[in-house]
């Protein structure tokens, strides 16, 4: 499988990220590169293996439902970039 | 020996014996730092104030016999740990200015057991690289040839150790980047099983195989740090409920009778030859002690480095999509909608190798590709993992190098990242498969850089590991030499 530019793009765009023509031919080329290496998973016949999507084979975990302490809203908003009151600001959302 | 060339046990002692103090050990340590950070930069911020304001609370509690594990040993912490009323950057421009309102357990329990903070170290961009090149704050320098980058991303901590510029050190390991920065200058390196040690307020890479560990001079200083970040959290929900031994009681033990597995394909071709020669010197260590050496197989390796390639930018992109410019982090300011927030804060937020990864991750979890990339490297991912299983059932450790080469030239892979990713083609398979694994050094270069060997571990016998390396440090007596910087 190859991957263009424009499949590059379409990637970068569900990540929300934005990139120049220039950024696009190289991180396909490079991209490519990584996707011919993985290529190599094929080889290999998982049919009927369980998918590890984890490394220590735990199951859920569960706590009690119990109200603890956490971040107060003043240290949760310290580091937004603005804010309003008690609240996160962004741009206006709905025409 | 100067106090900042000194272990933790060392300076211990002294303090024990009276014969030093903790103010005294972080002068000496911020002393060394002056002469020698400008050419390595271990650190993106250097805490002195409140490292020497700790330093002197912590001669109180000396005077009054009050002395704990760490009680002022100066330790740098990898930027990635979420540290209070400091800046956390990860190395990123997102971060740049971002200050945790909480500690990462593992700083929680540092500080708990007396250590003194020196400082956060530099490390690859939100942890993503093996040469610690991709940092916003430019790279840090490898100590035994400063045109040498120290491995990655713990690239600073590994640095700062080998340097003097601390006396231990803290760092994450998704792929390697405790191990082989450290194999590349000269110190220990240990990555815990995964589940041991917590990673709350450690800024997630990926998920699955990110953990944290320490980065020190000698085996014992290892087993020292571990006996405080190892145990149960539960504010990380993959941390494990186990039994901490006081691994400092292992070292010194006999291993005469273990059986070592030698896997024939951590030995094929491509691996340095000097790397080799220094490694089979290991060998020769190792059964100095009367442990037995056996040739295994591990018959998946090969997949280790594919299953990484997705696996990793897969969690990656998925954690990273937090960074969105609105609750902390840059926000672009000529953002004019709240698409335009997200896209432009996180386009100029992140770097190249974390924008290469995010593309990657989000290509190969997209609609239609899922199973063929996603799918099928986790699979592979539960292969590599019964190869491990396999081999346990007959084997005490696993001995490998831990990198294929000495430390690169600064420059020399960035333009290839599969080059790039490679380099950890030996460490990787431990965070797949979620094992213990530690590098310790075992020799030099005609060059003069140093080489490490790797030992792994069966799940959570990481007492059993350092046992194993305690003995074979002193079997192998490996000529203890100080980088000239």
């Amino acid at each position: 499988m190859k991957l263009s530019a424009m499949d590059v793009e379409y990637a970068a765009g569900l990540a929300r990220l934005e990139i120049t023509d220039q950024e696009k031919e190289i991180f396909a080329r490079q991209l490519n590169e990584v996707l011919l290496y993985i290529g190599s998973l094929n080889e290999l016949d998982t049919q009927g293996v369980v998918p590890a999507a984890h490394p220590g084979g735990l199951t859920n975990v569960f706590r009690e439902d119990e109200v603890r302490e956490s971040l107060n809203t003043q240290e949760a908003l310290t580091n937004a970039p603005d804010t309003r009151g008690d609240f996160f600001r962004v741009p206006k959302i709905i025409d | 020996m100067e106090l900042h060339s000194l272990t933790i046990h060392e300076l211990q002692d002294m303090i024990r014996a009276g014969g030093t103090t903790a103010t005294r050990i972080t002068e000496a340590v911020f002393q060394r730092i002056g002469a020698v950070e400008p050419k390595v930069h271990a650190y993106i911020r250097l805490m002195k104030e409140e490292a020497l304001a700790q330093a002197a609370l912590a001669d109180e509690d000396i005077k009054r016999g009050d002395i704990k594990p760490l009680t002022g040993i100066g330790v740098a912490l990898k930027d990635l740990l979420c540290t209070r009323g400091v800046p956390t950057t990860c190395g990123s421009r997102m971060l740049q200015n971002y200050i945790s309102p909480y500690d990462a357990t593992v700083v929680e329990k540092l500080a708990a057991a007396g250590a003194i903070f020196i400082g956060k170290t530099n490390t690859d961009e939100f942890a993503m690289g093996s040469s610690t090149e991709t940092s916003c704050f430019g790279p840090t320098r490898n100590p035994w040839d400063t045109d040498r980058i120290p491995g990655g991303s713990s690239g600073g901590s590994a640095a700062a150790v080998a340097a003097d510029e601390c006396i231990a050190a803290v760092g994450s390991d998704t792929g390697g980047s405790i191990r082989q920065p450290a194999s590349l200058c000269g110190v220990i390196g240990f990555k815990p099983t995964y589940g041991l040690v917590s990673r709350f307020g450690l800024v997630a890479f990926a998920s699955s195989l990110d953990q944290i560990g320490p980065l020190t001079k000698d085996v014992e200083d290892a087993a020292i740090m571990m006996n405080v970040l190892a145990g149960y959290d539960p504010r990380d929900a993959t941390c494990v409920a186990t039994q901490i031994p006081d691994y400092r009681k292992f070292l010194g033990r006999d291993i005469s009778g273990w059986l070592v597995g030698i896997p024939k394909e951590y030995f094929a071709e491509g691996t340095d030859r000097e790397v080799l020669d220094a490694v089979e010197k290991a060998v020769q260590s190792v059964e100095k002690c009367g442990a037995r050496i056996t040739e295994i197989s591990l018959p998946h390796t090969k997949y280790c480095v594919a299953v990484y390639c997705i696996i990793a930018p897969a969690e990656a992109s998925s954690n990273l999509a937090r960074m969105d410019g609105i609750r902390y982090g840059l926000r672009a300011k000529e953002a004019r909608d709240l698409a335009e927030v997200y896209t432009k804060s996180r386009t100029d937020g992140f770097g190249a190798e974390v924008k290469r990864r995010i593309i990657i991750g989000a290509y190969s979890l997209s609609a239609g590709y899922r199973d063929a990339y996603y799918g099928k490297a986790s699979q592979v991912r539960t292969l590599i993992s019964r190869d491990f299983d396999e081999a346990f059932r007959e084997c005490d450790i696993i001995l490998t190098p831990t990198t294929p080469t000495p430390a690169f030239k600064i420059g020399e892979k960035v333009e290839n990242p599969l080059q790039m990713y490679l380099s950890d083609m030996f460490t990787i398979s431990a965070n797949l498969s979620g094992i213990p694994a530690i590098s310790i050094p075992c020799g030099y270069t005609h060059a003069g850089l140093p080489v490490g060997v790797q030992f792994l571990a069966g799940r959570f016998e990481e007492a059993r590991l350092l046992q194993f390396a305690a003995a074979f440090e002193k079997s192998a007596a490996v000529e203890k030499r100080r980088p000239v910087v």
